[in-house]
């Protein structure tokens, strides 16, 4: 009951807190715009990350060559 | 064969989100000690003046939050996909302070910028003030992770390369915690935050009483900041001292470009311009001793040996240890899972000369010399700066003493004009540290050209441009709702 009431009191906080913003509403609003630029755009279209999908092995495998490689090419220049 | 336009694109990216980001987290860290200290001063004078003046800055340090929120984030987009040879390279070292940093900045953010903001009404005096401090602490805290992860870079302990995994693996979490480049670096950034804070609060202020606005309001912040930035100033001149014993140390020839000393000795002298040196003082600098050796870019290329017997290696033979560690990687990667004997043999020669590894990506000495001109610049704008701000603070501090600030109209715009010079300062600073270190992205174990990853260059070049307007879309936003807000002032004298 004890824990219910502190949930309860904290959402309550919060919701208080949101609700009566005044200047900072617009803050929330670039926060928010901001975090969709960065997340479904930027992130989701330009930045996948290259080891993605590739499981703790393979991704060893895949950089251990690329450092290795680097180096023949180096040697090869 | 790497792309160097691939290397350029990638190292501009990163270097414009990095500054991009450092313009709103000096500010965090500097404007909410300063309100703290205000909200102190309320809880303990009782007059609500203090508490009105302390919501303003509040309200101009939510601004500054709001649109630096999540730049940081950016960066580590690039790691995963510019930067993942380097990324999966540096293994946990990089990741264990990251997340606690996320986590850490996540909740006592969320909990006491909440309570800040939202419980002036809802929470006693004390309570609210507790939470004032702890944001500003929480903020500081966020910064060390991140700065331990730089120290790292800077200089390498408390790992062991794995060559099966091709990852560093952490054998000492304390020993990473207290590297001592990562605890003076903490320090350097984080009191270089409360000069920036104390700057932009006194310059706002110096706005306020050039327009005959806010008098009381405006000379009460400008007596706190000035405290507070002068404080921060002699703290930023403590660590900066370590920082020269340190980079003499461990990164030689970051301090020899900074310097712009081709061939140095015991009794180095310090540049003040071209031209212009000051006898010992960067011997005093760097060693702590008007004697001490600081050898030039030159010895660090040749090799040297200092007065006290100790040999340290030419370039040449950093590139020979760094190529034969190399070699023996590859030998060992192709024979670990069929011949364990040849695989033995090449990881005992990968051992010996592990900490050389990067070294074998180089291909001549001279790559081992940073952009000199550019360092040794941005090293006297940092620290001329530097001078001229705390010159500025206390003559400030001073004249709102002797109650002449007022009409001291001069020192009021030259207050107000300091504001884009701090923020000037801290980004020379973070190019002294950064560009002096090149070629290294972990000094001496991995290049900035080893680093990367094998991505289209034409993609690096869209998303720079990309994050040129994004950036500059949301800094017009925040410097329009900022001028709005401070015009609006705190409305004190009503």
């Amino acid at each position: 009951m004890g824990i219910v009431k502190t949930i309860k009191s904290i959402w309550c906080f919060y919701r208080d807190g949101f609700k009566n913003m005044t200047w900072g509403r617009p803050l929330w609003g670039l926060i928010i715009l901001k975090l969709v630029i960065l997340f479904l755009v930027l992130r989701a279209l330009f930045f996948k990350p290259v080891l993605s999908g590739m499981d703790e092995e393979q991704r060893s495998e895949y950089v251990g060559s690329q450092l290795s490689d680097f180096q023949i090419n180096n040697n090869n220049n | 064969m790497v792309d160097t336009a691939l290397i350029d694109w990638s190292r501009a990216q990163f270097a414009l989100t990095a500054g991009y980001h450092w313009i709103f987290v000096p500010l965090t860290l500097g404007l909410a000690v300063i309100m703290a200290v205000m909200e102190t001063i309320y809880v303990v004078k009782g007059d609500d003046f203090w508490k009105s003046t302390a919501k303003f800055w509040m309200k101009l340090f939510a601004i500054n939050f709001a649109v630096g929120i999540a730049t940081g984030i950016i960066l580590e987009f690039q790691f995963g996909t510019n930067w993942s040879n380097y990324s999966w390279f540096v293994g946990d070292i990089f990741g264990a302070p990251l997340a606690i940093e996320g986590i850490l900045a996540f909740f006592m953010e969320a909990t006491f910028f909440a309570v800040m903001f939202f419980g002036w009404d809802k929470f006693s005096k004390r309570v609210h003030l507790l939470a004032t401090w702890m944001t500003g602490i929480g903020a500081s805290i966020s910064a060390i992770w991140i700065l331990i992860a730089n120290g790292w870079m800077q200089h390498p302990v408390a790992m062991e390369f794995n060559p099966d995994t091709v990852r560093h693996e952490m054998v000492d979490f304390w020993a990473l915690v207290t590297n001592p480049v990562a605890i003076s670096k903490f320090f350097h950034s984080v009191f270089s935050g409360w000069m920036t804070g104390a700057i932009f609060v006194i310059g706002i202020s110096a706005w306020y009483l050039l327009k005959g606005r806010e008098k009381r309001f405006a000379l009460a912040s400008i007596k706190v900041a000035a405290i507070v930035g002068i404080v921060g100033t002699m703290s930023v001149m403590l660590s900066g001292d370590s920082h020269g014993i340190h980079a003499a140390k461990y990164q030689p020839m970051k301090l020899a470009a900074a310097e712009g000393l081709e061939n140095g000795g015991t009794r180095a002298p310090f540049s003040i311009v071209p031209g212009v040196e000051v006898p010992g003082v960067l011997s005093i600098l760097a060693t702590h001793d008007i004697d001490g050796y600081v050898p030039g870019i030159n010895n660090i290329l040749d090799g040297y040996t200092t007065p006290d017997g100790q040999t340290y290696l030419s370039a040449q033979e950093k590139i020979e240890r760094g190529r034969a560690a190399l070699e023996a990687f590859k030998g060992y990667r192709e024979t670990m899972k069929t011949d364990p004997q040849a695989a033995a043999e090449y990881r005992k020669v990968l051992d010996a000369n592990v900490e050389y590894f990067g070294y074998g990506y180089i291909e001549s000495p001279e790559e081992l010399v940073p952009p000199v001109w550019l360092v040794y610049w941005a090293f006297r704008v940092m620290v001329g700066l530097g001078g001229f701000l705390l010159l500025l603070m206390l003559v400030v501090l001073w004249a709102e003493w002797k109650e002449r600030l007022v009409n001291m109209r001069w020192l009021l715009w030259v207050a107000l004009f300091s504001i884009p010079l701090v923020y000037l300062a801290g980004q020379a600073g973070w190019i002294v540290a950064e560009v002096g270190r090149q070629p290294w992205a972990i000094q001496n174990l991995l290049p900035v050209k080893a680093a990367l990853s094998s991505v289209n260059v034409g993609a690096v070049q869209t998303t720079f441009f990309l994050f040129v307007a994004v950036f500059t879309l949301f800094l017009v936003i925040e410097l329009r709702i900022l001028f709005k807000a401070i015009k609006q002032g705190p409305g004190i004298e009503k």
